[in-house]
């Protein structure tokens, strides 16, 4: 059992380790690990689920340090807390903050359905606890040229997708964000087509690099950055990170997605972060990193082509944005 | 009683200032480590803020002779070059932000973004034009010009378009605002057509 749960008295990850150490655990971890010789590695990993209320449980143990984390400096919890993009609470970066407070995250169940063989309606614990969380610190690139670096906790979507076990006519998946327009009051305006949907092609999801994300900085998902459950792609830009998850289905069609069906021109299915291919109202050759002045140049998948370029071999990524 | 022109104006000014006292304030504050309103994106924030009171400060403008005619509120031809002198204001500020703070002098960048994306076209074009209209606001200028200082001064009609086409081109799903100002515009804009086509309407 990897959920425990923790009495609200207990003493929060993010409480004992101030962000300005936490920004320094890698080296603090380096030498953790030539002494203890990948101890820190294989440390255990443990998620608690908020049993009363949603803000004041946190994932504790999760240092497990990642092949995929980059080293660049993590964004400060609270730009990531309190700057995104999530309509479901209103169109300002500040809203989703403001007003996420509304959404009621425990109880939380996953309808699980299409082309696969354990179809059904999996509680939150049923769907991530059989897997081992990590810690992996991402890149996030926003497709408004804005980019953080963000301490993610979650499983790889690959253990969950291999447990479902999807048949041999799926394809993609796509997933489904919560609708209910008293949770979530950015809802009551048709701003999207309510509930938010995204997809990606299965062997996309199947990537190591991607991740079912359930907590960030060492605690769980706030509200507004998608608790419970949200998908993480850093390869791809952020809208891609589908948030509040209810429904995961397998599909042999390309699912359609959100902003792609609002602005066909602006946003596409693959939203892979390509410096070469502008957005129609600005370029993506650069992003301004949340926290400093000048912009920087925009790598290629976010600098994870290493790790993907592979997928899209042959592919015309002018004509697959 | 009524206040004399000097408090009156001494009024507009403050009102007209107030945003931008705001917005330098919230800077001083994150400049100094404190909790400010200019979110984690501050530059993006400000370049949104700047234009939509550059936007709100045109529309204003040409809102005061409408209202002028139909209601009779002849002394607000007082404050009209104080209205567009700092919707000029705003405007500057809003274009330093995108080449200074947005794009740090990144000359080729910018340039580029003119020429390929309408939207920023289209603004660039808005808070070029008004330029000239700044320069000849003095009296002298509209002594020396005469009549044609009128003719000149109708580019405002073109600026407000060109600028509330700008903001609902910058803006990404969430249409309210802009809309909203898209409204006024074709409100003050229709007036115009209706009383050069003949119609006249007063409440006084």
């Amino acid at each position: 059992m990897l959920f425990k749960f923790l009495k609200a008295s207990d003493v929060k990850s993010s409480e004992i380790t101030p962000e300005r150490l936490y920004h320094g655990r890698r080296d603090f971890m380096a030498d953790a690990a030539r002494i203890g010789a990948g101890v820190a590695a294989t440390a255990a990993v443990g998620i608690a689920v908020p049993k009363a209320a949603a803000q004041s449980a946190a994932l504790q143990g999760v240092r497990k340090i990642s092949a995929y984390d980059t080293d660049e400096r993590p964004t400060p919890f609270k730009a990531v807390t309190t700057y995104n993009n999530f309509y479901e609470f209103g169109t300002g970066k500040d809203d989703p903050a403001k007003n996420a407070h509304t959404l009621i995250t425990d109880p939380w169940s996953v309808k699980v359905d299409g082309h696969v063989d354990k179809p059904g309606t999996y509680s939150l614990d049923d769907l991530i606890s059989p897997h081992t969380m990590e810690e992996r610190l991402y890149r996030m690139r926003c497709v408004e040229a804005w980019s953080m670096v963000i301490p993610w906790v979650g499983v790889p979507l690959k253990d969950i997708i291999t447990r479902l076990g999807p048949t041999s006519k799926a394809k993609y998946i796509r997933f489904e964000t919560l609708e209910d327009h008293k949770q979530m009051p950015g809802q009551r305006r048709r701003v999207i087509n309510w509930p938010y949907v995204e997809g990606l092609r299965l062997d996309e999801a199947m990537h190591p690099l991607t991740l079912m994300a359930v907590g960030l900085y060492g605690q769980s998902l706030p509200n507004q950055n998608g608790a419970p459950l949200r998908l993480v792609v850093p390869w791809k830009y952020g809208f891609k990170g589908i948030k509040s998850i209810v429904r995961i289905s397998f599909t042999d069609r390309m699912p359609r997605n959100s902003w792609n069906e609002l602005a066909p021109n602006e946003y596409g299915f693959y939203a892979n972060v390509n410096p070469e291919i502008d957005h129609p109202r600005w370029s993506q050759a650069n992003e301004r990193r949340i926290g400093e002045f000048r912009r920087r140049k925009t790598l290629m998948f976010n600098g994870y082509g290493e790790e993907v370029a592979h997928l899209y071999a042959g592919m015309n990524l002018k004509k697959f944005y | 009683m009524r206040l004399s022109l000097f408090y009156q104006k001494a009024i507009v000014h403050l009102l007209a200032l107030l945003p931008a006292l705001w917005l330098f304030w919230q800077g001083w504050l994150l400049y100094d480590y404190q909790d400010h309103a200019l979110t984690a994106n501050p530059i993006q924030y400000i370049n949104q803020y700047t234009g939509d009171w550059a936007i709100r400060l045109i529309l204003l403008g040409l809102a005061l002779t409408p209202l002028r005619q139909v209601f009779g509120w002849n002394r607000l031809i007082q404050f009209r070059r104080m209205i567009g002198l700092y919707a000029f204001f705003y405007v500057m500020l809003h274009l330093v932000n995108f080449m200074v703070l947005d794009h740090f002098f990144d000359w080729a960048t910018i340039i580029k973004d003119v020429i390929k994306r309408p939207a920023i076209t289209f603004g660039m074009i808005a808070a070029t034009l008004l330029i000239p209209l700044a320069v000849t606001s003095t009296k002298g200028w509209v002594r020396r010009l005469g009549k044609k200082w009128i003719k000149l001064h109708q580019l405002i009609y073109v600026i407000g378009a060109l600028a509330v086409v700008h903001n609902i081109m910058m803006v990404k799903a969430d249409l309210r605002e802009p809309l909203i100002h898209l409204g006024i515009l074709i409100i003050l804009l229709g007036y115009r057509l209706a009383r050069r086509a003949g119609f006249t309407y007063s409440m006084t």
